[in-house]
């Protein structure tokens, strides 16, 4: 009686101890980009899976449909996602709307330290309100907008020489913004090995973001500031101020001067595919496709070298990037935050940027091996140390696409002026900020 | 009772339903079969459209669910029709139909015309003519923004070998002035062939006769053109208006394809500007009233149309 009454317990506290464990176990999905750092965090998760029983499944929406789709799918409360890695911008309206979960006693209790991470990463892609100590994300892909060049080009005597006599200066990866329009210049319709090549793919798209990314690797530089004081929506002298224009006229210039015929419309993958096929020798891209670009047979390895956005008045790049979140539509939510927690592991990180995705934890990059552990590990700290970010206001979409319509109305189209575009672009966003109720 | 034939006959026709189903008259028999399609009429035309009306005197934005919402009266269209960017899309949106409905009627034509001659080949030139519309527009938008690629797009080349001048020297897709007829070639390339079948369904449907007898009268050939061929497919011909007329109006997936609205807003038509109110921008409320503008203009438009349509096949 006594061994039948213990086997019985026993099978029993087997079948709960298998039953919780099962019940444990989740399936999460992950939404994110489709692009290079994606496919090497579903490298990165496998050892997640392995380590907590969770199996990982992943939705990569293309870029140019990203925004669009996620922010439909948080809008709707949608259960598709458990974490995802949205863009810097949308942290505001995933904080104020109640799309991510906040973060702050999960760090707490799991003795998560932002300051663990680097400090601008922290602030662009996790804080909400900006700059305060409420946290929606942890970062997880430090991004910025830099440069890469065909180094073999820039490496031949006969090309040398003709930009030494064109411009009285030796050919090198330019150090300030005029030094990069004057080398595309030079490039601009240049006969190299029998084919016409073009100075540099920068970007214009219309529709998403492009423009934007693109003028402001110019604003920046120039001293550009979207407020006089910040938190004040006082917009008047800083969007538009003379540094402002300069910097948008600069823009137009080496649109018109230095880029390949038909680059109208051109984002991250026109970029790729004007240096690839070796119609450029220079081109604006986000640093997390540099490993890809790097590795390329026909254009990376010995033809290739990077360079972060010159500065002009001032060091300045444009934020790109993204912090993980766990979305508060869930049923896992437990499961998304032990992902989190193994995620912010300093070994993970590690294995993060070996395998391609760029960490922003210190340990990874304050390690003395950092800068010399990828050809553009230098540029991007470098780059990443003077980023700065669109607006992240909830209705940030709303401000992005004033500002693409006006700055592809006057540098693609060639419509008003500057100073004209700039102004309207402060009427623009006026409206909207009165509308949030913040003016 | 006799079995009479009369009494054959009562029997074996059936009963009346409404007399089948106890209590329930043939009018209310009628309503039970009618009421589903009222409902879903309703539910999917009616109500959408009260509640378009209704939203387009707030603030709301969709994705803001948790703000609070605001009656702003007239404001929503004050703003939009004080706006000088949205006539701008509408003048884009006015000239894109203008130019598409008067090449895709008169090459339509042209074309049902030559195909309604009698010639060995026609029905084989007829599938071959009327193959782009039956492509997708995403793919058409794609298809020709490579032919229009200013250094190796094939539309380049073939007009600078006509004109001399250097492929690369100018972009159909990236210039202001160019653009907008970038999309009015491609749109009249796909949906000609549309009206060619109108039309030629049209010309089909006059009597030999006719011509016999303006034949006998001696009547020229462009005689009988402008007298019998041309009134008699005219309700065609307008009847191909007002269809191409309503999709270009709404025309979205081949101009984003093409020119995602650029340069600039130059393409922007105003479908496309609609979206990126409500689904980018996600001003709900301002969306919905220039949703509302848009339908009373159109419905004003097509209703004026069909009246003069009505008139002309009373003629």
């Amino acid at each position: 009686m006594k061994f039948s009454k213990l086997t019985t317990v026993s099978a029993l506290s087997l079948a709960a101890a298998g039953m919780s464990s099962a019940a444990q176990a989740e399936e999460l999905t992950l939404c994110w980009a489709a692009w290079d750092p994606a496919n090497a965090l579903v490298e990165l998760s496998k050892e997640f899976e392995a380590e907590s029983g969770h199996t990982m499944s992943f939705e990569f929406i293309p870029w140019p449909n990203f925004a669009d789709r996620m922010l439909n799918e948080l809008n709707s409360g949608g259960k598709l996602c458990d974490l995802l890695i949205g863009d810097s911008q949308w942290i505001g309206g995933g904080a104020e709307n109640g799309h991510y979960v906040k973060l702050n006693d999960f760090f707490d209790a799991e003795s998560i330290s932002m300051g663990d991470f680097a400090d601008a990463t922290v602030y662009a892609y996790s804080t909400w309100p900006k700059g305060t100590p409420n946290y929606y994300a942890l970062p997880a892909m430090g991004d910025a907008n830099g440069w890469f060049y065909r180094k073999d080009w820039f490496a031949r005597d006969d090309i040398k020489a003709a930009f030494k006599e064109a411009t009285g200066r030796d050919l090198a990866e330019p150090t300030t913004q005029k030094e990069l329009l004057e080398t595309a210049q030079f490039f601009q319709g240049r006969e190299i090995d029998g084919q016409t090549v073009y100075g540099a793919a920068i970007f214009t798209e219309r529709g998403s973001e492009g423009i934007t990314m693109g003028v402001t690797s110019a604003l920046y530089p120039w001293g550009f500031k979207y407020e006089n004081t910040p938190g004040e929506y006082d917009m008047e002298g800083a969007v538009n101020s003379p540094e402002a224009v300069e910097a948008l006229e600069f823009y137009k210039e080496f649109y018109e001067t230095a880029t390949p015929p038909g680059y109208t419309n051109s984002y991250m993958g026109e970029s790729l595919d004007a240096f690839k096929s070796g119609q450029v020798a220079m081109a604006m891209n986000w640093f997390a496709f540099f490993p890809g670009l790097y590795a390329d047979p026909n254009t990376g390895g010995e033809k290739i070298d990077f360079f972060v956005n010159p500065p002009q008045n001032q060091a300045g790049s444009t934020l790109g990037g993204q912090g993980i979140s766990v979305v508060a539509y869930s049923d896992k939510q437990d499961a998304a935050l032990e992902y989190i927690k193994w995620f912010a592991n300093p070994e993970v990180q590690q294995k993060w940027w070996d395998l391609g995705g760029y960490s922003a934890h210190k340990a990874v990059l304050e390690s003395p091996e950092f800068v010399d552990s990828a050809p553009f590990a230098g540029d991007f700290l470098e780059a990443m140390g003077a980023v700065q970010d669109f607006w992240q206001e909830p209705a940030y979409a709303e401000l992005l696409l004033a500002m693409q319509k006006r700055v592809h109305d006057y540098v693609v189209a060639d419509q008003g002026t500057a100073q004209e575009a700039l102004d309207k672009l402060i009427e623009d966003w006026t409206e909207t900020f009165e509308d949030e109720g913040k003016l | 009772m006799s079995d009479t034939p009369i009494t054959r006959a009562a029997e074996a026709t059936p009963p009346v339903m409404a007399r089948k189903i106890k209590g329930l008259s043939d009018r209310a028999i009628a309503w039970i079969f009618v009421a589903p399609t009222i409902f879903l009429l309703l539910a999917i035309n009616i109500f959408p459209l009260i509640w378009t009306i209704n939203l387009s005197f707030t603030n709301f934005r969709a994705n803001r669910l948790n703000r609070e919402v605001e009656y702003v009266g007239l404001r929503n269209y004050e703003r939009i029709l004080t706006d000088t960017d949205i006539w701008l899309n509408m003048q884009a949106t006015a000239h894109f139909l203008f130019w598409t409905i008067f090449f895709q009627v008169l090459i339509g034509f042209t074309l049902a015309w030559l195909i309604n001659r009698k010639f060995k080949g026609n029905d084989l030139w007829t599938t071959i003519i009327v193959l782009p519309m039956m492509l997708s527009p995403a793919v058409v938008g794609n298809f020709w923004k490579f032919l229009y690629q200013p250094q190796i797009g094939l539309f380049n080349y073939i007009v600078a070998f006509f004109t001399g001048k250097d492929p690369s020297s100018f972009e159909m897709l990236g210039s202001v002035d160019l653009a907008p007829w970038s999309i009015v070639i491609v749109d009249t390339w796909m949906w000609t062939p549309f009206v060619m079948l109108i039309c030629l369904a049209g010309l089909r449907s006059i009597p030999d006769y006719i011509y016999e007898a303006a034949e006998i009268d001696r009547a020229s050939k462009l005689r009988q053109f402008f007298t019998i061929t041309i009134p008699m497919v005219l309700p065609f011909l307008m009847l191909a208006v007002l269809f191409r007329g309503i999709e270009n109006f709404k025309m979205f997936d081949l101009v984003v394809q093409l020119t995602g609205g650029g340069p600039g807003s130059t393409t922007e038509l105003t479908s496309i500007n609609l979206k990126r109110e409500a689904f980018e921008k996600w001003r709900t409320g301002y969306a919905s009233a220039y949703a509302i503008i848009l339908f009373v203009t159109v419905f004003g438009l097509a209703s004026i149309y069909v009246k003069a349509l009505n008139r002309v096949k009373e003629r």
